[in-house]
């Protein structure tokens, strides 16, 4: 079959015809005002110069705006309340100086410019059957003159060649970062690890914290540890948050006695894409990930309740020290985070 | 001859003299395009797309993307002193220190949105017009192209900020990372230069944002224009227009003024909300840190869809030989979006496929004549908009007063019943269409006049519709489902690869069998005579008629100035 009878071959005629006849059926064109009355299009004329020179004053008032409004001038504008002065001017000055140029040529071209419409043919987009034959013939002859059918040997070693040859660019990629080995595993926590506040960075006793309430911690060589390495990283897996609740109203924990008369140290890190999670409720010791909703009940092991997280929310095990602040017992007994490949059932 | 016409005069020569051009400025001057407002569409995306491009180049000169940690000391107050990166302080200082800086900051975002929303809508005009059928599919194929490349140009551009909302967000994709099975660990270390955050992401991310996606972006977007110019544009069915022809304006002067004034619009648009409306307002949100959020974040509109997906996805995890399969972000934040992009991509081939139409259109489909394409797209959109409403969950729940769980618990079940049920209606709606279409054509309009002939029947008038809307009723094309194939041949031998014939016939049905005949020439010829009888029928009456006054208790009363003249 061939391929171009979607569309008609045409010749001269047809085409004058097929163009004869299209412009038959158009609608008959309605003259507009300013096409009869030399009044309406003079005024048009007038309204087009207007904008455009509507635009060149929103130009120069722009540059006023610059100069003599100074940056941090703040000012208050009903409807909007108080807004920085020099971005509310400079914004509807050059907006309206752009503005003008494009309504004005819109209104120049509806108002004033010819609006026949027209009609041009389409032609097939496919070539002629001839001139397809002439070139996968000329592809054959060509490509029978490199011999790439003819020599195999040359064939394959050049396809090996090839597919090899961007190997290097990938293995340059290797020095991108760190390979993962433990760390996703590891935090800073670990036996006798005082816990402080975040953000304050004070040690905290048990008394410190009311019944029913909750605050964010860290390890006390968190500070420290940051400064040294100079990034977040030790921060975003060490987040906890101890709640505190009567202790007969915790129904389980990941271990025994894991608590401190009362007080729990949970992971602040979501199990399912790692948001910090800080919407609790007290009344059913429910913690709510902002992000995505996952809901973790303290009171019985962190376990999820609700939402996408699959896993419960590791639990850090801890104590008083001599001078009686909070410490950890022991490090997390599973990783923090989100779940990934290697993690398997840890 | 003016001065302006001999120095172009001079251009022209001066260039064809080197290029030979004539020939082709004379042909691109006068190239006809139809005109339609739903064109306009991607003319907006494009233009949004230069205007983010020169606000983002101004951008470029300030910004600073790095996450060194310095204390900040700009001239915004409630931040002073506070540890953060070079690139959330610099980006402070674009908004507070550089005068006209917040402006472009702003002028950058809100185009950016304006360029997705522009492609989104534009991709809904394209599908439901049908406009990517034969031979327009490769400019479809680059449009999803485009489409994909805005949405990650977007997100990488929103992330560089580096402040608490944005940062949430990275966190949100590095999870997605460490959920791809084999790889995602790796990959996560790769991307982010070890664990997460670490120091290395934003000018990484910056170098994908200014350089590698807006030219993949620039370099696909000069493809689709090209193939726009080369193919001609689609046009609507009406008077004289055929599949054969395009009626329209002459690029000079017409386009010139229209498409070059309605760049100038969009970008004074653009430039005029940015000077009014507020938008991100990083400082408020402050630096990234790892261990802080606030409720209620939203990514921007564009990835709502995705953010949407994660929420809703119930918690399955599997632990298979020690190694862990994270359904729960797999599905919603890898799978989902891969079966939606795949699908989008190939849906020019699927429906060639199925109605084994291979022919080229150029005159575009009224929706209504495409049911079944027409009806997936709405199954398409009510599960993009589900999705969407998914990611709102928490502001539905609080503004609402509703429970968050019993909202995800109505979408989880609702993503599997509404979208059929948005299927059928659809279709039903658009078959109902085309019934009516028919009757407009067998029937004329109805003029809401209704008539008591002397016998006492009472007759509603019809009017002939116009020759412009008939031109556009009877443009529906003819489609008849592919006959179900023989099983045997004369032979009596099973035919081969029956089996898929069997499965295309019952695919082109399921897209054509439905769908309303036009009437015969031999119907509209009786319709006409009958209309020509009714209007004959009804004259006397009407004559009748207009000597008749209403009275003020409603009866009717005969004028005595027209009685018996």
């Amino acid at each position: 079959m061939s391929t171009h009878d979607n569309l008609p071959a045409t010749t001269a005629t047809d085409e004058a015809a097929a163009i004869e006849a299209a412009a038959a059926a158009l609608p008959a064109h309605k003259p507009r005002r300013t096409d009869v009355d030399p009044k309406a299009a003079r005024r048009a004329e007038r309204q087009v110069a207007l904008m455009f020179l509507g635009s060149a004053l929103m130009t120069v008032l722009f540059v006023v705006a610059f100069v003599a409004i100074p940056v941090e001038e703040s000012v208050y504008i009903w409807g909007f309340g108080t807004v920085n002065a020099s971005n509310i001017a400079l914004g509807v000055t050059f907006g309206l100086a752009i503005f003008l140029i494009g309504a004005g040529a819109i209104h120049w071209s509806k108002k004033l410019m010819n609006e026949k419409e027209e009609i041009q043919l389409r032609h097939s987009l496919a070539s002629t059957d001839e001139d397809r034959e002439a070139a996968i013939e000329a592809f054959d002859d060509y490509s029978a003159d490199s011999g790439f059918a003819q020599r195999p040997i040359i064939r394959r070693s050049l396809i090996t060649a090839m597919a090899l040859f961007p190997i290097p660019l990938i293995v340059m990629l290797r020095d991108l970062g760190p390979l993962p080995e433990e760390a996703l595993r590891e935090t800073l926590w670990k036996p006798g690890s005082r816990i402080i506040t975040d953000p304050t960075g004070r040690p905290v006793r048990p008394s410190d914290l009311a019944m029913g309430g909750l605050i964010s911690a860290m390890p006390a060589d968190l500070p420290l540890v940051q400064e040294e390495e100079g990034n977040l990283n030790a921060r975003a897996k060490a987040a906890i948050i101890l709640v505190r609740m009567e202790p007969q109203e915790i129904v389980s924990q990941q271990g025994d006695n894991w608590d401190y008369g009362g007080i729990l140290a949970f992971s602040k890190i979501c199990t399912h894409v790692g948001c910090p999670i800080a919407l609790y409720e007290q009344r059913t010791h429910h913690l709510l990930c902002p992000c995505h909703q996952s809901t973790f009940d303290l009171a019985d092991s962190g376990n999820v309740v609700f939402g996408p997280a699959a896993r419960r929310l590791p639990q850090l095990p801890i104590t008083i020290d001599p001078e009686g602040f909070l410490v950890a017992k022991d490090g997390f007994a599973e990783p923090v985070g989100p779940s990934f490949w290697e993690r398997g059932d840890a | 001859m003016s001065a302006t016409v001999k120095t172009a005069g001079k251009s022209v020569r001066w260039v064809d003299d080197r290029l030979a051009s004539s020939n082709f400025l004379k042909r691109s001057m006068g190239k006809v395009f139809p005109e339609h407002w739903s064109f306009m569409l991607g003319e907006i995306a494009l233009y949004s797309f230069i205007v983010v491009l020169l606000s983002g180049v101004y951008l470029t000169l300030f910004f600073k993307p790095s996450m060194v940690e310095i204390v900040y000391n700009g001239s915004y107050v409630p931040l002073k002193g506070v540890e953060m990166s070079e690139a959330y302080a610099s980006t402070l200082d674009i908004s507070f220190d550089i005068r006209g800086g917040l402006l472009m900051r702003q002028v950058h975002h809100w185009g950016a949105l304006f360029f997705i929303a522009a492609i989104s809508v534009h991709l809904c005009r394209v599908f439901f017009t049908g406009a990517f059928r034969k031979p327009r599919e490769m400019n479809w194929v680059i449009g999803v192209g485009l489409l994909t490349m805005a949405l990650l140009a977007g997100f990488a551009g929103y992330s560089l900020p580096d402040d608490l909302l944005s940062g949430t967000g990275l966190r949100i994709a590095q999870g997605i990372m460490l959920s791809i099975p084999l790889v995602g660990t790796y990959l996560s270390f790769f991307v982010f230069g070890g664990e997460f955050p670490g120091t290395d992401f934003v000018s990484r991310l910056y170098a994908v944002h200014i350089l590698l996606v807006p030219g993949l972006i620039l370099a696909l977007l000069t493809a689709h224009l090209i193939m726009v110019w080369y193919q001609k544009h689609t046009q609507f069915p009406g008077p004289g227009r055929t599949n054969e022809n395009v009626v329209g304006y002459r690029l000079m002067p017409i386009y010139m003024a229209k498409a070059g004034g309605f760049f100038f619009v969009v970008f004074g648009v653009i430039t005029l909300i940015s000077g009014l409306v507020t938008i991100n307002p990083i400082w408020l949100y402050g630096p990234y840190t790892p261990d802080q959020v606030t409720a209620g974040s939203q990514p921007d509109w564009y990835i709502g869809w995705l953010e949407g997906a994660l929420r809703m996805m119930p918690n399955v995890e599997w632990v298979i030989f020690g190694y862990t399969i994270s359904w729960n972000i797999l599905v919603p934040a890898v799978i989902i979006p891969g079966i939606v992009f795949t699908l989008m991509g190939l849906y020019p081939w699927i429906e060639q496929w199925a109605t084994g139409d291979k022919s080229e259109h150029h005159l575009l489909d009224r929706p209504r004549n495409a049911p079944v394409r027409t009806a997936l797209g709405a199954m398409a959109l009510s599960f993009y908009i589900l999705l969407w409403i998914g990611g709102g969950n928490d502001l539905i729940a609080s503004f609402f007063d509703l429970s968050i769980n019993a909202i995800t618990w109505f979408l989880r079940i609702a993503i599997f019943v509404v979208p059929p049920l948005v299927f059928i209606a659809t279709k039903r709606i658009c078959l109902g269409l085309q019934r009516r279409d028919r009757d407009k054509l067998l029937h004329g309009m109805e003029t809401g006049n209704i008539l008591r002939l002397p016998h006492g029947e009472f007759i509603e008038i019809h009017a002939p519709i116009s020759d412009e809307e008939k031109a556009v009723l009877m443009s529906k094309p003819d489609r008849i489902p592919l006959p179900a194939p023989e099983e045997m041949d004369e032979n009596g031998v099973r035919q081969p690869g029956a089996r898929m014939h069997r499965l295309r016939a019952k695919l082109s049905n399921f897209y054509y069998a439905d769908n309303i005949p036009l009437p015969t020439r031999e119907e509209l010829e009786a319709a006409e005579a009958h209309l020509r009888h009714e209007v004959e029928e009804a004259a006397p009456v009407m004559e009748e008629d207009r000597r008749l006054v209403p009275a003020h208790d409603g009866s009717v009363l005969h004028d005595p100035l027209n009685d018996d003249k």
